[in-house]
């Protein structure tokens, strides 16, 4: 779970590279560099759940 | 008092002889922050593992500054190399995207090298340290010395250069201002994403691999409260590190952002009053969750003002700074309960949040009070680069350098303490060591 949550990191990323190309008008890129920050987060998110499960796992 | 405001792509002007000996002089003051920050983590950890975190500290400081002379430099591209290339790039959408250096091997040319060139390579030099030092912190008392310089080495060669070149020596995050019109590109004259971000998120890397410290999180109630051995070291430290923290603020303004020396002052009392709202505002938000101050969390509050001031000093106005240290120090005590109690995460130095979490803050507040249009974006998209890119990217390879020489200490080890462990002797000698009752 943990190794998904740090792959989704860098799809966000590349979402905000994209957004840079594909979208000369100020407003829209903002919203998707915006959204790329978002699917970053949610991949730490991801990341911070996997890293608990495992220690709840293995507490002593 | 009137912010910075840099302009893209504008013609650097040739650095006067007075200029480079005052930058130079700053730099010679610019490691009492890694003094201070060291001083801090020690203080923080325990004591039968001081000894051994302190040793570490120079061994990580110097393996960084070796290896980074003999890899880093070149991948950063600081000094140009015998081609006269500006690194690897590859062109998408119309635009270069410069995403490696290749500068000058083994630092060959450097004392022809422009003066402004020599300094900036100084204070690369300076921030790798400070930048490997972090996850040393958050990995004490069971954070193995061989790892700790194996990450070391990571760091310095590839991973601290790959960022500085993005940032400092003309890679894509610095064209953003050219290339898309983003403000002045990605802007960090003190080193908040190439050294604090960089260290926070290694910090975290690590203490997810190496795990919490034996005991810290029990199978049942609450997580071990495990206090820091020295309090004085750790205050004193955070004066220690002011006084590095001013020269390191104000050298990067001159080198990254070509500041004025009249702008010098400002961004001295902006570090200044970042770090005091910062500790302010800890000191009142401890006393009213807990009855009293707390000393180590005050601390935090203090070194994340700092932090966040290496983003913005130069660029924001003497009260937007105390916005910035202010609300750096409401949600650094915060996050450093919900990542221990909340998250189980053992960070003993708090660098996640304090460098870490801070930095980010610090990029973005520097984008939201920047005067240029489009600046803010360009900060956005640094931070997205830093998490999206670098964090997993270290992750991936600590992990795998986890495999070849592991993070963690056996648990005779950590039962003995690193002192008695790694080195065969305390750092008090005199001091009886008491049992740990949790070990019972």
């Amino acid at each position: 779970m943990k190794y998904a949550g740090l792959l989704v990191m860098p799809a966000g990323f590349f979402l905000t590279i994209a957004a840079l190309v594909l979208f000369p008008d100020p407003a829209r890129r903002a919203l998707f560099v915006i959204c790329g920050l978002a699917v970053e987060g949610l991949g730490l998110v991801v990341a911070v759940r996997g890293h608990m499960l495992r220690r709840g796992a293995s507490r002593p | 008092m009137n912010p910075i405001a840099p302009i893209p792509s504008a013609p650097v002007p040739p650095m006067g002889e007075g200029v480079f000996a005052l930058v130079f002089a700053l730099l010679l003051l610019a490691p009492l922050a890694i003094a201070g920050v060291a001083l801090i983590n020690n203080g923080l950890g325990r004591s039968r593992s001081a000894a051994q975190a302190l040793l570490g500290n120079l061994a990580i400081i110097a393996i960084g500054a070796i290896v980074f002379a003999l890899v880093g430099a070149t991948l950063t591209g600081s000094l140009p190399g015998s081609s006269g290339s500006a690194g690897f790039s590859f062109s998408a959408a119309g635009k270069s995207w410069n995403w490696l250096g290749a500068g000058s091997f083994l630092l060959h040319g450097l004392g022809s090298a422009a003066p402004q060139m020599q300094l900036e390579l100084l204070f690369e030099f300076l921030s790798v340290a400070m930048a490997v030092l972090l996850p040393w912190g958050s990995g004490a008392d069971r954070f193995r010395l061989a790892a700790g310089c194996a990450s070391a080495v990571i760091l310095s060669a590839f991973v601290f250069p790959l960022v500085a070149h993005w940032i400092w020596a003309g890679g894509w995050l610095a064209s953003l201002g050219v290339n898309f019109s983003l403000g002045s590109g990605f802007l960090d004259f003190g080193g908040a994403a190439t050294v604090h971000a960089l260290g926070g998120l290694s910090a975290l890397a690590v203490v997810w691999i190496a795990g919490p410290r034996r005991a810290k999180f029990p199978k049942e109630g609450l997580s071990t409260a495990m206090p820091g051995h020295n309090a004085a070291y750790v205050l004193f430290g955070c004066m220690l590190a002011l006084v590095g923290w001013l020269a390191w603020n104000a050298a990067g303004a001159i080198l990254w952002l070509h500041a004025p020396l009249t702008a010098l002052p400002g961004t001295a009392i902006n570090t200044l009053l970042s770090a005091s709202a910062a500790i302010v505002a800890t000191l009142v938000l401890t006393r009213v969750r807990f009855g009293k101050p707390d000393a180590s969390l005050c601390a935090n509050g203090w070194l994340a003002g700092l932090v966040a001031s290496s983003a913005c000093a130069a660029i924001v106005t003497p009260g937007e700074s105390i916005l910035v240290g202010g609300l750096a120090g409401i949600f650094t005590p915060l996050l450093v309960e919900v990542l221990e109690l909340a998250l189980s995460i053992d960070d003993p130095s708090g660098a996640i949040t304090v460098h870490g979490a801070a930095a980010l803050w610090g990029l973005f507040a520097a984008g939201l009070f920047a005067s240029q249009p489009g600046q803010l974006l360009a900060q956005l998209v640094g931070i997205a680069a830093l998490l999206g890119v670098i964090l997993p990217l270290v992750y991936l390879l600590f992990a795998l350098l986890n495999r070849v020489v592991p993070f963690r200490v056996d648990p005779d080890g950590e039962r003995m303490g690193m002192d008695l462990h790694e080195l065969g002797g305390g750092a008090y000698p005199e001091f009886v060591i008491h049992r740990d009752e949790s070990y019972r």
